[in-house]
């Protein structure tokens, strides 16, 4: 092994090291994580939203060929979502745009992530899990109002 | 025989690849996600696995001076052919519309999973011919070193070996018995579990023929040496260690699995990396000592040096755009395999971005250009329009980079992947109409056409060659692959040997996937009936 392959080497080696640093930081510094094995939530089959505290809401949300319930929830801005997703029937997947969720929706399973809405808007979810012959029309929104005008 | 061998597997191949690519356009119209089962399919599975063992069956027995089995390379050949015919018909027949990762509770014809389990066998069947060559080889030749591809070719089918493992244990005692409806129900995050044990080394399967063909040909086309000989032994055993423990890096979204465990296959990604770290700087280091051998003076004019447009080169365009394709499809795998990075572009069209640059770039081109050496040298033939050939993989890589910007940044941008976008998401008249989207699936549809162009260039070199006459006159010419020097040459006893790798790699693999099983196993509850794609309601 010649001196600038050895260079090379240990160049690879520290880029790597380096991108593993900055994994290690947004996990463990800024709370970005992903879903993990959940054991403690009784399998459910249809959806629920309700409140949990002044800011927190819990909501069960069902995927089934091809919708997904509820396919639109309106929140008010500064809510906490615990969210947890299943499915009814087959794999479909589940993508909050502009957020860090990104959820498989599997049957026999329930997945789980905690999410927080601090700009009003809408934010786009579409079905990314093929599902069969309407899949592509698959697709929901969840709606965070700056204030909630009336009760839900 | 081989020469017959080969011919049909060229034959099949293309005519297949290229059904493939018109049936994936998603603006056609008709069913789009039968023409996507039908492009993945073919082009991922079936058309890599017939040119790995094509390259196992020349490149073995050539460097390691062996005659191989023509009973043992018959079989397996008939095998594969007559399993991918058996998954192309029942797929076409709309009775398995389930795309190639074939995710239960979605159900295939049974026929499906048994033309899938035959290919399979039949290329386990092709190695067979392989490793007792290779280990009389061994015998007849104490303290010498195996020849680099064949190292290459073996760590291949080693990897194939073992990852195939998990997905026949998948198809034959899940899915199986379940399509056939011996079994009511299946658990699907385990089948998903086996099937990504199975699915990320089968990307190590596709890659590493081409590894093989830019470690031994590349340098020597382009007129040098293969910098390190020790590189390359060492990259090939890092495969063997790092390419399995890796699969739940397709399942950071999932359920049931554990955080720390995704986090220690993510770990162990990072260390798959870094064979193809080292492979960018061994390759660029023979290209820079051919470049210099050319004439080529200073820091970067080696570069300029280098036969890119040589008609009778056409080999070296296929090898060094592959290599420079990879580049940026090596970066997108990093940036998957980055844990919590994962969330922006898991399942969004970004990922058939990404892989269109790793397996349908380098992949692709070094097994075409492959595939056109070989038919010249087994055919005994010239090969034809060259220059179409030449031209070839230039158009097909420029398309390849506007497709792939397209679906990546509109993958960003939320657009999800194996969706019939142009039914919704694409259609103005829709109320799911996603204005932002168009100009990326705009741009992915101008690269599919110039890819499109290309392969048919390809086509015109390979088929004018395949019916042309042949040009030796003898039987029995010489068959000459371009098997490169090396420039430094150290003796590396301890790469010599894979057993250790192996046991490695099995010791990893143990400690990676049992708390992975055993989570699965914890947290998933009932079992899910069978489905078909057009109707939610259970088919029993």
């Amino acid at each position: 092994m010649d001196k600038s392959e050895k260079i090379a080497f240990i160049l690879s080696g520290m880029l790597l090291v380096l991108f593993f640093g900055g994994i290690m930081y947004a996990a463990v510094f800024e709370d970005i994580d992903v879903p993990t094995c959940i054991t403690n939530m009784e399998p459910f089959e249809s959806d629920t939203l309700f409140q949990t505290g002044p800011d927190s809401y819990e909501l069960q949300l069902l995927a089934r060929m091809w919708a997904f319930q509820p396919s639109e929830v309106r929140l008010p801005v500064g809510s906490t979502v615990d969210l947890y997703v299943t499915s009814q029937d087959i794999i479909h997947g589940f993508k909050i745009e502009g957020k860090n969720v990104n959820l498989m929706a599997v049957p026999g399973a329930i997945n789980y992530m905690r999410v927080t809405f601090d700009e009003p808007g809408e934010y786009f979810f579409a079905c990314h899990e093929f599902c069969g012959a309407a899949h592509h029309t698959m697709a929901g929104r969840i709606i965070i109002e700056s204030e909630m005008t009336e009760g839900p | 025989m081989v020469l017959l061998f080969v011919g049909v597997y060229g034959g099949l191949m293309q005519t297949m690849f290229r059904a493939g690519i018109i049936q994936s356009d998603p603006f056609v119209g008709g069913d789009y996600y039968k023409g996507l089962t039908f492009h993945g399919v073919l082009n991922a599975i079936v058309f890599t696995t017939f040119f790995a063992v094509a390259l196992g069956n020349a490149l073995i027995p050539y460097s390691l001076r062996k005659h191989l089995n023509s009973k043992i390379a018959w079989t397996s050949a008939i095998m594969m052919l007559v399993g991918s015919v058996m998954a192309a018909a029942v797929i076409l027949l709309g009775e398995a519309t389930v795309l190639y990762t074939f995710y239960p509770p979605l159900k295939a014809h049974p026929l499906f999973y048994v033309g899938l389990t035959l290919l399979v066998v039949g290329s386990w069947l092709a190695s067979y011919n392989w490793v007792p060559m290779y280990l009389q080889w061994r015998k007849e030749n104490v303290g010498k070193k195996t020849p680099l591809a064949v190292v290459g070719m073996m760590t291949t089918f080693i990897i194939w070996f073992i990852a195939t493992i998990a997905v026949a244990a998948e198809i034959l005692f899940m899915l199986l018995p379940w399509s056939m409806g011996l079994v009511d129900e299946v658990n699907v995050m385990l089948a998903r579990t086996l099937f990504w044990f199975f699915g990320h080394p089968l990307v190590y399967f596709w890659l590493l023929p081409a590894y093989v063909m830019y470690y031994s040909f590349l340098p020597k086309i382009a007129g040098g040496k293969l910098y390190s000989d020790m590189a390359g032994r060492l990259v090939f055993m890092m495969f063997i260690v790092f390419s399995i423990p890796v699969g739940t890096h397709h399942q950071y979204m999932d359920p049931a699995i554990g955080a720390e465990w995704k986090l220690l296959h993510g770990i162990f990604t990072f260390g798959v990396a870094l064979p193809s770290l080292i492979t960018a700087f061994t390759l660029a280091a023979s290209l820079e000592y051919a470049g210099k051998m050319r004439g080529g003076k200073g820091l970067f004019g080696w570069m300029r040096k280098l036969p890119y447009f040589e008609k009778e080169k056409w080999f070296f365009a296929y090898l060094i755009l592959g290599l420079f394709i990879f580049i940026f499809g090596g970066i997108g795998g990093i940036i998957n395999a980055s844990y919590q990075m994962n969330t922006a572009v898991h399942n969004t069209a970004w990922v058939p971005g990404h892989f269109h640059l790793t397996v349908a770039g380098p992949v692709l081109l070094a097994f075409l250009g492959g595939s056109l050496y070989l038919i010249g040298q087994f055919m005994h033939k010239e090969i034809r329009c060259k220059g179409w050939a030449l031209i070839s993989p230039y158009v097909y890589t420029v398309g390849l980079f506007i497709m792939s910007y397209g679906l990546k940044i509109g993958g960003l941008k939320g657009m999800p992947r194996r969706t019939n976008t142009g039914a919704s998401y694409a259609n103005p008249d829709s109320i799911l109409y996603q204005q932002d989207w168009i100009f990326y699936i705009d741009l992915s549809v101008i690269g599919g056409v110039l890819m499109f162009i290309g392969i048919v260039m390809y086509l015109v070199s390979f088929f004018g060659t395949v019916f042309s006459k042949s040009t030796s006159t003898e039987e029995g010419a010489v068959i000459t692959f371009p098997i490169s020097e090396p420039y430094h040459d150290e003796p590396a006893t301890w790469l010599r040997n894979f057993k250790p790798y192996i046991i490695i790699a099995i010791i990893l693999i143990v400690l990676s996937y049992t708390p992975v099983i055993l989570d699965v196993l914890e947290a998933t509850y009932g079992g899910s009936l069978p489905y078909s794609p057009n109707s939610p309601v259970p088919l029993r």
